[in-house]
């Protein structure tokens, strides 16, 4: 790749403004961008984590530092810690089942049967639709007394009376883990498609004579092969799950029994229904805090070892050879 | 230890006298509270496919394994389009379709009637939810272009530069634009908030605007980054030799060469956006700004049990991007890929 450097020698007979546009051209194509991410995003975040300090009179926006009240009061809150609990919880539940569902039905869809394309092409439904239409709908199906849920089992005699799915703790949080699922799955199936379509087919040929079931395959060479992507989608996907807001708003509104008031909906309504800003930004701190100490150990973990560019584990007789990207 | 051929007889056996108790088991109608829960029957029946898989030739096997891969293809099809299927069906019934008991799983008469109440008005007056649909989905629309024209005239600019130059900060610059996506919304949406409040941005489609960039802009950079640096530099400087200045060369070379990202980019943003509901949620409280996931949350919760009403609104606020999703589908999936194997 041809790097320019972004020093060019000045010409004679420039003006030393445009010699100095000449000079600092890439700082100026960059400079408009750069003021946006500063003003809506590295200044906010500051000026949040100030806040968090603080006791923040909403009439006129004046700050009383309070030092780690705001820290103390978050954790002796009850209903913060059972809803960080939960919101752990339902992220750890809907990860791994997103991943694990994701990878395998990416697997069926990479083998040739008719109505793939389409298929592969449906999966971009569910990913493309909105999400507040997705809740919208997993309420209705779930829905007591007119859901289609509740009517199929009752036609099949599954169920001998309709169920009052999100009125119990239990059934309520399974039915967010279902609608969460349906959404995001397809976006792991496309990119394990998409990341499978890499992997060069002499690996599995080789890996056939050497006497590999595809089963051996699957964790020899697969899952090695689609390292890199399953870290990153393990990555968003958590980071996006424990921000899930618009599933719980719509269909439950954090209930029953706060059972899925999940860590987004208690930090909006401790800081726009209580007013109560420091502390919601503290919790909102703490959010990130979980995010960041996820993704270290997604990286410890997967990191272990060997690098995880895409290298193959050589191992038992199976030496792929190593892929250039 | 036994051999091969011993444990093969072995679990021939027990194959066999699966066979017989599944068969009973179905033949007593299935009667679970009668033989024991149903949870053992499953595991019964994994049994006995996990061992009748042994006992076949290699011929059926194959045959199966089609037949298997089918009916897996299947049910991957009935779960990602029933539920979407049913909100359309939904959306051409009327109100006493879904609220039979037991329910009707297809409207008795199917009618657009819904479709046309809820852009047109009905009898010739626009009703409630119809005038708020439409203004909603006027908002969202010029929330979302506005968005990403901004974020695509700003992003191109940074992300040639961080791909075509070196200079003080470009990979602290770069990192620092990744990094901040891995902020939770949480996180901004407190600051922004007693901002914009101070300043009178609340409830106003600028607020919104400037608060979508924060996720749009930083996401565009680092995409088309990856994409221009896919793209030669000769290309470039053939057409500065020819006496293109380097944005003339940007415009005329860089740009045509790099449509087919930019075009997957732009769709992505556009989603992005169009989807957005945590800020819009909070930040909005009239008509002067309400998206339409907003307007859409108040269909299923303010008109009552009114599925009609939010499916068909559903359906509609869902055409923008999943018809976009859909056509441009090549373009987002090397555009997703691309996103995820580079960040």
């Amino acid at each position: 790749m041809g790097v320019r450097s972004a020093v060019e020698p000045p010409r004679s007979g420039q003006s030393a403004i445009a010699q100095w546009r000449r000079r600092h051209f890439p700082q100026l194509l960059i400079s408009p961008s750069l003021l946006i991410i500063l003003g809506v995003l590295i200044i906010p975040i500051i000026y949040s984590l100030v806040v968090s300090f603080a006791w923040l009179n909403p009439a006129d926006r004046s700050l009383d530092f309070v030092g780690l009240d705001n820290y103390q009061a978050m954790l002796t809150d009850q209903s913060y810690r059972k809803s960080m609990a939960l919101t752990v919880l339902f992220t750890v539940i809907t990860v791994i089942l997103e991943m694990t569902l994701g990878i395998a039905i990416a697997m069926v869809l990479n083998r040739p049967f008719k109505g793939r394309g389409f298929l592969r092409g449906l999966m971009i439904l569910p990913w493309a639709l909105p999400g507040v239409v997705n809740a919208i709908l997993w309420k209705w199906i779930f829905n007591a007394n007119y859901g289609p849920l509740n009517a199929a089992l009752f036609q099949l005699g599954v169920i001998d009376q309709y169920k009052v799915w999100l009125g119990e703790p239990v059934s309520a949080f399974g039915a967010i883990v279902i609608a969460s699922l349906w959404k995001e799955t397809p976006y792991v199936i496309l990119l394990t498609i998409a990341a499978l379509a890499t992997i060069p087919k002499d690996l599995y040929e080789s890996a056939e004579i050497d006497g590999a079931g595809p089963w051996k395959a699957f964790w020899r060479i697969t899952l090695p092969m689609i390292r890199p992507v399953v870290l990153v989608l393990l990555i968003t996907k958590t980071i996006w799950t424990v921000q899930t807001y618009d599933l719980i708003y719509i269909m439950t509104a954090g209930g029953p029994q706060n059972a899925t008031q999940f860590i987004t909906l208690l930090v909006q309504r401790t800081a726009f229904k209580y007013q109560n800003f420091g502390t919601a930004a503290a919790m909102s701190y703490s959010v990130s805090m979980l995010c960041f100490f996820l993704t270290y150990l997604y990286i410890k973990v997967f990191m272990r070892g060997d690098d995880w560019s895409g290298k193959v584990k050589q191992s038992k007789g199976l030496r792929p050879k190593p892929v250039r990207r | 230890m036994t051999s091969p051929t011993r444990t093969r007889q072995i679990g021939r056996l027990v194959w066999y006298i699966l066979s017989v108790l599944l068969a009973a088991w179905i033949a007593s109608g299935l009667a679970w509270q009668a033989l024991g829960p149903w949870y053992l029957f499953a595991a019964l029946v994994v049994a006995w496919v996990v061992l009748g898989w042994h006992q076949t030739s290699r011929k059926l096997r194959k045959r199966l394994r089609r037949v298997v891969l089918y009916g897996l293809a299947s049910l991957i099809l009935v779960w990602t389009i029933a539920p979407f299927a049913w909100l359309v069906i939904a959306s051409v019934s009327t109100k006493a379709d879904l609220i039979a008991k037991p329910l009707r799983w297809l409207p008795a008469k199917p009618t657009l009637q819904n479709y046309r109440d809820m852009l047109f008005g009905t009898a010739g007056r626009t009703t409630d939810a119809a005038s708020q649909f439409m203004g909603a989905f006027t908002n969202s629309l010029i929330i979302t272009i506005t968005v990403v024209i901004i974020a695509l005239m700003v992003g191109l600019l940074a992300s040639y530069a961080y791909s075509r130059f070196r200079f003080r900060g470009h990979s602290g610059l770069l990192n620092l634009t990744l990094f901040t996506q891995m902020i939770p919304a949480v996180v901004l949406i407190i600051p922004l908030y007693i901002v914009f409040r101070q300043v009178g941005l609340l409830d106003t489609k600028a607020g919104l605007i400037i608060t979508y960039l924060s996720f749009v802009l930083p996401y565009l950079v680092w995409i088309l980054k990856g994409y221009i640096d896919g793209i030669p530099t000769d290309l470039e400087e053939a057409a500065m030799i020819d006496g293109c200045g380097r944005l003339g060369a940007f415009v005329r070379v860089v740009l045509p060469v790099a449509a087919t990202g930019l075009a997957a980019t732009v769709i992505f943003a556009f989603i992005l956006a169009w989807n957005e509901f945590f800020f819009a949620m909070n930040f909005t409280q009239t008509l002067a700004s309400k998206t339409l996931p907003v307007v859409l949350t108040e269909f299923s919760s303010k008109f009552g049990p009114n599925f009609v009403l939010a499916a068909t609104a559903g359906v509609l606020a869902s055409l923008p991007p999943v018809l976009v999703a859909l056509i441009f589908q090549k373009y987002i999936i090397t555009g997703l890929s691309a996103g995820a194997l580079k960040g």
